[in-house]
């Protein structure tokens, strides 16, 4: 960000020494835009006025607000349930909040950041960033490819300067101070009969050039985020032990996509899962590891054996595959009222306590033979308590010690032809009937079925009968895919290193001028300066005049102690000493 | 592990004992600081007088800062608290390792832990700038924080040490959470040295600095010194985003997602950038930067405590 910027450590903010018609480059030419806030231009025409407002924009003081502006925008994402990172809760807003609830809707506050009202404060604020730093970068090229500016006549305003006679003759002092200015980019200019050499030095423009970096690093970020958007593909699937996925969309549970995604461009692997396996801490009873043993047939059509671990995915195809989640899914056969199998296969339930693994979930039987569609609807126990006193059943662990079903029953239409598509966790109940204990006033608890592996057991009112075959475990799989990763990483580290560059690395100019008195001495007369604070400059003078400084050991030690600030009194002592 | 886990929890309790010492050293020689300090003298060059010849500007002896007056030679509140501090550091770190061997893992999985690692580096930062130049003023409210920071992870946030999640069995845990850590402690000190830059400016404002406040170093020290800090931590955070979208991506499939800890992560360090932008403004520097910095720890406290404990978040490894 240009205006405003101008090097630092000068004692006043006017440059009278600075030379006419010098540009130092330090990028400060931008700067008399916006340092104070100026009035808008009263009866400018409309080119004028959008100059104003480029000046504005591109001011640093308008930077600065749009990024406090930023900051507070952002907040409302934390008072609010968002819907791209819990839709659920969003829902349940709805139900607490009937009132306010839409209004919120209508500000785009469950989706702050993809709000017009967000997206405007971060596109202000890079459009203020690229209008500043693009001439910021050409004016630095500039400065690379020019020699240092001249010293000013005086240094009289600069607060780190020296001043001494030296011993050592005029044409060594500047062949020294030379030598001591290695590394800096030097500018020699010989007065005009020949009595005065002034040496204008400059090193550090990686200062600037990490400056610049971090901003376009900053550009490149956003653009990389934005087209990943565009391309990317995201897909949820639930695989069952021993069941094979195949990478097409009609296979994933849900799956979105950005809108210049191609759909052949999903890369047609399989996977099949082996096995999964779970460990839980036997003291605390948390989750230690889950792993899901894999199976990836590339196209070429090789296999490969593969792990997915939580913080471990698989990269197969260009996408990633992660371990999301897990749970059970019992493999159970139902037959209807006539005996023949209506269903079979594993069906797996929802965890709804991640510590001891009570699942929900529900077994839709449409294709019964004889009588009507049934439902079933309950949980799933790993390691069951049944409660006598209270007729209820708890989980008390989630590995699958004593497995239990526990299920309602419903008869009717399940309504899985009307072609509305259904949550398959849920039963549409609407034209249902709930099977119950005949009671006193006509309807009487409900009537549940607990089944155990390996049980058949008879569903109430001769629907028919349910068997609890096996009890294989199931993977909640994220398949994503977006080529713009490395990219993305690329861009966050660049604007690292431009940051710390920018911040660690010093800028400075050392101004030597090296002329003679009348008694023939070496007069040295030196000045510098730094862009920003730079805690070291004092000391980089010291360094530099040191070779051509008289009594070399003691003033120098004096200087460093003034510096440092410590040791006041040993310091008066050599004073005294040496007066 | 059970008695390591214990002797970890003398360690730090032992540790704020010896902070509370110092705290009340340190406060001591702040007092006596006031009291004794001789007014500043005078900013003087002696000039030298040189004849110049074809030289610009005859040449004048630089006008370099002569050191303040001389302290009081002796300050021995100072030096139990500086001693009483080191002494508290110590023990700490042990108790921090003692604490990762009784977990068997780095030891900043929750809360509690992360806290004490803060502490331990809030100190060091205290330390390490100590050794190039006199912060012993600063010490009272290190020492200070450090005896809050700990009671309230003591008091509210102790979880036993156990094995952690597998969603946070990765090496990025020793990065990640090792920079976060350290940002904190960082971003600590500076705001500190902020803080009594705006109380200093503000008496000067009323035109009633008080003794305690006239011992400070003049405010513009104070704000170089705070934005040294500061520049570090702020390079800190951005690796802190950034290691922290890698594990992001490794772990939950994207790099960023807004989940609450990464919107207050995000507004952390634009707050910080805002900062570092408000220093180059005209018009901002100086005072109203430094309040910039202090909001920027204020949001940092708020990140910690408030969205860890209290907002529905994927960053909820607390234990509490």
């Amino acid at each position: 960000m240009s205006a405003g910027y101008r090097p630092e450590g000068l004692v006043s903010g006017d440059d009278p020494e600075k030379p006419d018609g010098v540009d130092d480059g330090s990028a400060d030419t931008a700067a008399p835009t916006a340092q104070t806030s100026t009035p808008g231009p009263v009866g400018f025409g409309p080119v004028a006025w959008l100059r104003w407002t480029w000046r504005q924009l591109t001011s640093m003081r308008v930077a600065l607000l749009l990024l406090l502006l930023l900051a507070v925008v952002a907040l409302p994402g934390t008072f609010f349930p968002q819907r791209p990172q819990d839709p659920a809760r969003v829902a349940q807003y709805y139900v607490d909040n009937p009132s306010l609830a839409p209004v919120l809707e209508r500000f785009g506050l469950f989706d702050v950041f993809a709000s017009p009202w967000f997206s405007a404060v971060y596109l202000l604020l890079f459009l203020s960033l690229v209008g500043c730093i693009v001439p910021r970068s050409l004016d630095h090229i500039k400065a690379l490819r020019r020699p240092p500016p001249a010293a000013p006549s005086r240094f009289t305003r600069f607060p780190v300067r020296d001043a001494f006679a030296s011993p050592v003759g005029r044409d060594e002092a500047v062949a020294t101070a030379t030598t001591a200015l290695q590394g800096y980019r030097l500018r020699r200019t010989d007065g005009a009969d020949g009595a005065v050499t002034t040496l204008s030095a400059e090193r550090g423009y990686s200062r600037e050039t990490g400056n610049i970096v971090f901003h376009l690093a900053l550009v490149g970020l956003l653009i990389a985020v934005g087209y990943g958007t565009f391309v990317h593909y995201r897909g949820q699937v639930i695989v069952v032990e021993g069941d094979t996925f195949a990478n097409s969309q009609m296979q994933y549970d849900s799956f979105e996509s950005g809108p210049w995604f191609d759909e052949g461009g999903l890369e047609p692997f399989r996977m099949r899962l082996d096995g999964f396996t779970s460990r839980f801490d036997e003291v605390s009873g948390m989750a230690a590891d889950f792993r899901a043993e894999v199976t990836v047939t590339e196209p070429g059509g090789d296999e490969r054996p593969e792990t997915i671990r939580v913080n471990h995915p698989l990269r197969t195809g260009g996408a990633s595959v992660y371990l999301m989640g897990n749970g059970f899914a019992p493999d159970v056969t139902v037959t209807d009222a006539g005996g023949n199998v209506a269903f079979s296969g594993p069906v797996p339930f929802v965890i709804v306590d991640q510590a001891t693994y009570d699942s929900r979930g529900v077994i839709k039987v449409p294709d019964t033979q004889v009588g009507d569609q049934i439902g079933l609807s309950g949980v799933f126990l790993p390691t069951a308590v049944v409660d006598p006193a209270s007729d209820t059943a708890f989980s008390i662990s989630p590995e699958p010690n004593e497995p239990l079903l526990v299920l309602d029953v419903w008869f009717g239409n399940l309504g899985l032809d009307d072609g509305v598509p259904q949550n398959v966790y849920q039963l549409d109940t609407q034209a249902m009937q709930q099977v119950r204990a005949p009671g006193s006033d006509g309807e009487g608890a409900p009537v549940r079925v607990v089944v155990a592996p390996g049980q058949t057991v008879d569903l109430p009112d001769g629907l028919g009968t349910i068997t609890f075959n096996d009890l294989p475990r199931y993977v909640g799989l994220d398949l994503r895919y977006d080529p713009t990763l490395p990219w993305v990483l690329t861009f966050a580290l660049l604007a690292l290193a431009g940051l710390s560059a920018s911040l660690f690395l010093p800028r400075r100019r050392v101004f030597v001028r090296i002329g003679q008195d009348d008694g023939g001495r070496t007069v040295v007369t030196a000045a510098a300066l730094a862009r920003g604070d730079d805690p070291g400059l004092e000391r980089e003078l010291t360094r530099v005049l040191e070779p051509l400084r008289p009594a070399v050991g003691k003033t120098d030690q004096d200087r460093m102690n003034q510096e440092t600030g410590q040791a006041p009194d040993r310091q008066q002592d050599e004073g005294a000493r040496r007066g | 592990m059970a008695e390591l886990g214990q002797i970890s929890l003398y360690l730090v309790t032992a540790a704020m004992t010896a902070y509370l010492i110092a705290t009340i050293a340190f406060a001591i020689d702040f007092s006596r600081l006031a009291a004794d300090r001789p007014s500043r003298v005078s900013r003087t060059a002696d000039a030298r007088e040189l004849v110049s010849a074809g030289v610009a500007d005859a040449p004048v002896v630089a006008a370099r800062p002569v050191a303040d007056a001389p302290l009081p030679p002796v300050r021995r509140a100072a030096a139990i608290g500086q001693s009483t501090f080191t002494a508290a550091v110590v023990l700490l770190i042990a108790g921090v390792v003692t604490r990762g061997f009784a977990a068997g893992r780095v030891p900043w999985a929750n809360m509690y832990e992360f806290t004490t690692v803060s502490v331990v580096v809030a100190s060091l930062v205290f330390l390490a700038i100590q050794r190039k130049r006199d912060v012993r003023f600063l010490g009272t409210f290190i020492s200070l924080f450090a005896l809050l920071a700990l009671f309230l992870a003591l008091a509210v946030l102790y979880t036993d040490p156990t094995a952690v999640q597998p969603a946070l069995q990765s090496y990025w845990l020793v990065i990640h959470v090792a920079i976060a850590t350290s940002g904190m402690g960082v971003f600590a000190v500076a705001a500190t040295v902020s803080g009594l830059q705006l109380a200093k400016d503000r008496a000067i404002g009323r035109g009633t600095q008080g003794r305690i406040l006239s011992s400070l170093p003049t405010s513009a020290d104070l704000e170089r010194l705070a934005f040294r800090i500061n520049s570090v931590g702020f390079v800190l955070w951005t690796f802190v985003l950034i290691s922290g979208a890698i594990w992001a991506e490794h772990a939950w499939g994207r790099y960023w997602g807004w989940d609450a800890k990464e919107v207050w992560s995000f507004v952390i360090w634009v707050v910080y950038a805002a900062y570092l932008h408000a220093r180059s403004t005209r018009g901002w520097e100086g005072r109203r930067a430094a309040w910039f910095s202090v909001a920027g720890f204020a949001s940092i406290l708020v990140n910690y405590y408030v969205v860890n404990l209290f907002v529905n978040s994927l960053h909820s490894y607390s234990g509490v």
